[in-house]
């Protein structure tokens, strides 16, 4: 099968879209509200071509043989441009205050297309701010009604973002249902093309870890974050940044860098403990709990499973305890004069440090989360100079990590990391289904069957697969982001399969760097134990803690004026 | 038994919602492809402003329309079907439709507005989804209902397959005229009659200055006296406006409102491009007014944003000055 763009003729297969043929073939054609993790939508009409005279979505459009396409013309640029000036005419403009602020697909657009991006006044300009716990914003004065966030919402399971009527339009909003609830993965952050979602503190908040100028301030870094932070500087994806990340942040004045891996080993040990002696107890399936939005998405979705959830703490919150309650004992500090701040690829972690029963003696044990795209855009305010500063080292109090506490960040390492801390050998998994991965193994003499989900919505099919058959798997681990932590909602934008499968690659990169492999083999993590996790009290007070049924949370409404002053 | 389809295509009978489309070809695309399960839908969603042909039918004729529905399910092989009725037809027909439909059809309340009319948006419905279109193709004859293949038809359509198989077809449609004619009503004639034909012989002739709009009360072509002596493509709707009375900006308002209010919002031509000609309205400037006809009659992702554009358009250019 064959068609024809611009004259050319290329080869295709059935069932292709206008918009893939034409992007392998070299053919440049603009979209906006195309996103490859999406069904198109095909709602922004940018991407048209023309198809025997008549303009079609390319995102959407079938090939047929022999079609003629005309990827750019006069008319189709003409149709382009009006539309751009229609999507900004209802997209207030903040282009200061934007996720998208140096890569935005509209605003690159609007250059290609001589667009005057004032053409109409902005009708959304009144249109507020719905505030989602800790961890989002979202300002409906800048959506553009695409629907990705609606669409990312549902593939997700969680269908919160909905349609509502208003007046003669629709409008994006957060449902009101009491049955949904936001969990917090914050994708619709990486799927809008309008900068209509961010973190809470996206902007205003990246300096408050120094306002205290009497406190320590001590980063430590999740896994995924460093084969990310390179994208905020322009380099390729998969670049892993260990050093010049731990250097950049000394420049920022932060007195020490640790390792979030480290406390991962911790979060290993436990489990697989965990894991073991529920195998003796037949009390299964074990759940991961590292991801704070699944821990929610169970929480409020599927409290029946709360049980089934991994008591122990994710590994920053451990890490977090043990610099307060050990480290700082060590050294001579007082705990409240630290401010220990997580570097973290993930929004749903600004609302896991929030959580009540995480805290040790009334203190907590993280104090602020900043996520990979503030602490880029930190960096930059500062005039860090990324890209040529030496590299330094982690401060490692606990030693470091095992390549074990590296693998987190990417879908599989958490569920590889407590298996092969209890097993000679690594599982060996198999996709199933999209998202679901799995392994047989045997443990105790006992069959276990282990799942490996990322994407709340493919966690969502396991659960009610196993509301029917409770012996379908025993141990499951999942990640609320596809991909991932690598894929998290806090991470740089764009983001979308094959970038996933770069920073990935430079995941496993830096995991196979590390000496150790099993945490069990951390002679450093085992002197903390010896020294200071010595007794069950101890262990249980920095490294567990408990989950609870929760109700609908309340989504605060802001007018735009006060929408800056918060 | 003589083959349905054949007889179709030899009466050369064309959809009666306005496409226009062949019935007798989208009859065999069904026939031929191999699906599943196969569905027929009598489209009653008559979502027009002051139209109300399939009203008469269905108030009327009944039993002629559900034999239609049944004669496509039995050709077609198609085990189930829907009469998808919009929401004062659904109040007022359920009952009498019930007693003689039978088991093999169900009759479904339409929702949302007047694009839960189009035909992607009417099996969206069916499915239980809210009412929006899909992207075509596929079309419903390969993939409708539940990815099934799927005959829509629109009520009048279905009668004249009832009356094509009696061979008591004689090349006629109805005719619903309202507005400010003197005689309102719904009409049977030749599909080739003139409209002025039309006007005179159903005493509807106005004796005041006037003009017109046809195939529609909101998407519907505006014409001047001077236009009608040609027959009616698409939708056999005749609305006589009488050009002293009427305040051509209310009127565009009433358009302009309804189509928003109809609309599905879902693409950035037909959603904007409406907005804007709303406030162009408003402030009664329409210099700018041509680039949201381009983007909504070039871009539109189904046809309601392109057809949308046809009653403004015709207005500004035949009234306006």
């Amino acid at each position: 099968m064959e068609v024809i763009i611009n004259g050319k003729r290329v080869e295709t297969k059935e069932g292709e879209k206008i918009l893939t043929v034409a992007e392998r073939n070299g053919f440049y054609i603009p979209v906006l509200c195309f996103h490859s993790d999406l069904c198109a939508m095909a709602s922004c009409r940018i991407c048209v071509v023309a198809v025997n005279g008549k303009f079609v979505p390319s995102c959407s459009t079938e090939v047929r043989n022999g079609m003629e396409i005309t990827t750019n013309s006069p008319a189709l640029e003409k149709a382009r441009k009006i539309n751009l000036e229609l999507l900004f005419s209802q997209h207030q403009e903040e282009c200061d205050d934007c996720i998208w602020n140096l890569n935005c697909k509209m605003l690159d657009l609007a250059k290609e297309y001589g667009v005057e991006i004032n053409r109409f006044w902005d009708r959304k300009s009144h249109y507020p701010v719905y505030h989602f716990g800790a961890s989002l914003e979202y300002d409906s004065s800048k959506c553009i009604d695409c629907r990705n966030c609606i669409e990312i919402c549902k593939k997700q399971g969680v269908e919160f973002l909905e349609i509502k009527g208003r007046g003669h339009l629709f409008e994006v909003v957060p449902s009101e249902k009491e049955n949904r609830d936001c969990i917090y993965c914050g994708q619709c952050i990486n799927h809008c093309p309008a900068g209509a979602f961010e973190a809470v503190g996206e902007f205003e908040g990246i300096e408050k870890p120094f306002a205290e100028k009497e406190k320590k301030v001590i980063f430590q870094v999740a896994p995924a974050v460093r084969s990310t932070i390179g994208e905020e500087f322009g380099l390729p994806y998969g670049s892993v940044s260990t050093g010049k990340l731990v250097s950049s942040l000394r420049e920022l004045g932060v007195d020490k860098v640790f390792d979030v891996p480290v406390g991962a080993d911790f979060t290993t040990i436990e489990e697989s403990k965990e894991l073991l002696e529920r195998i003796e107890k037949n009390n299964l399936p074990m759940f991961t709990s590292c991801c704070p939005a699944w821990v929610k998405f169970v929480e409020f979705y599927y409290p029946e499973f709360i049980p089934n959830l991994t008591s122990v703490r994710s590994p920053h919150i451990i890490l977090g305890g043990l610099i307060k309650e050990h480290f700082a004992k060590k050294e001579g500090f007082i705990k409240e004069e630290l401010m220990v701040v997580s570097l973290m690829p993930c929004v749903a972690k600004k609302h896991e440090i929030e959580r009540e029963e995480l805290m040790i003696d009334g203190v907590r044990p993280v104090d602020y989360v900043m996520t990979t795209r503030e602490v880029g855009r930190l960096l930059k305010k500062s005039g860090v100079d990324f890209g040529n500063i030496k590299e330094g080292e982690m401060d490692n109090p606990f030693g470091e990590s095992s390549g074990s506490g590296v693998a987190y960040g990417t879908s599989g390492g958490v569920m590889q990391s407590a298996f092969y801390n209890i097993s000679e050998k690594e599982a060996e998994f198999r996709e199933v289904e999209e998202g679901v991965s799995v392994a047989e193994v045997e443990v105790k003499r006992k069959k276990i069957r282990l799942a490996v989900v990322h994407g709340l919505g493919n966690a969502k099919k396991v659960l009610e697969q196993l509301k029917k058959d409770p012996e379908k798997y025993h141990y499951i681990e999942v990640m609320a982001c596809s991909g991932g932590c690598i894929g998290g909602g806090g991470q740089s934008v764009p983001t979308d399969e094959k970038i996933r499968k770069e920073r990935k690659g430079g995941l496993c990169k830096a995991t196979g760097e590390k000496k150790i492999r099993k945490a069990k083999d951390n002679q450093e993590v085992i002197a903390v134990y010896d020294d200071f996790l010595s007794s069950e009290e101890a262990i249980s007070k920095i490294c567990h803690t408990r989950y609870y049924k929760v109700g609908k949370s309340f989504v605060r409404k802001s007018e735009q004026k006060e929408k800056n002053g918060d | 038994m003589v083959d349905i389809i054949l007889k179709l295509k030899e009466k050369q009978l064309l959809g009666r919602s306005g496409s226009m489309f062949p019935v007798g070809e989208k009859w065999e695309v069904v026939r031929s492809i191999p699906s599943e399960k196969k569905y027929v839908v009598c489209n009653a969603s008559e979502g027009e402003i002051d139209t109300f042909k399939d009203y008469y039918l269905l108030k009327n004729y009944p039993e002629v329309v559900i034999d239609g529905i049944l004669i496509a399910m039995d050709t077609l092989g198609a085990q189930k079907g829907y009469i998808y009725l919009n929401k004062d037809y659904y109040q007022e027909f359920f009952p009498a439709l019930k007693s003689v439909a039978g088991e093999r059809i169900e009759i479904v309340e339409k929702k949302g507005g007047y694009i839960g009319g189009e035909e992607t948006a009417v099996i969206e419905a069916i499915e239980g989804n809210p009412p929006e279109p899909r992207i075509k193709p596929p079309f419903p004859s390969e993939k409708g209902l539940w990815g099934c293949s799927t005959l829509v038809n629109n009520v009048e359509t279905f009668y004249f397959v009832s009356k094509i198989k009696k061979d008591d077809y004689r090349e006629s449609r109805f005719y619903s005229i309202g507005g400010d004619a003197p005689n309102r009503g719904v009409f049977e004639f030749p599909e080739s009659i003139t409209i002025k034909d039309l006007l005179e012989k159903t005493d509807n002739s106005p004796s005041f200055d006037y003009f017109l709009q046809v195939g529609g009360g909101a998407c519907g072509e505006v014409m001047l006296e001077n236009e009608i002596n040609r027959k009616i493509d698409g939708l056999g709707s005749v609305i006589i406006y009488d050009r002293e009375k009427t305040d051509i900006n209310l009127l565009m308002k009433k358009w302009v409102d309804f189509l928003l209010v109809g609309n599905c919002d879902k693409c950035t031509p037909c959603r904007e491009g409406l907005y804007r000609i709303m406030e162009m309205i408003e402030k009664g400037n329409y210099d700018e007014i041509e680039d949201m006809f381009y983007v909504m009659e070039e871009t539109s992702l189904c046809p309601l944003g392109k057809v949308a554009v046809t009653p403004f358009k015709t207005l500004l250019k035949k009234i306006w000055k």
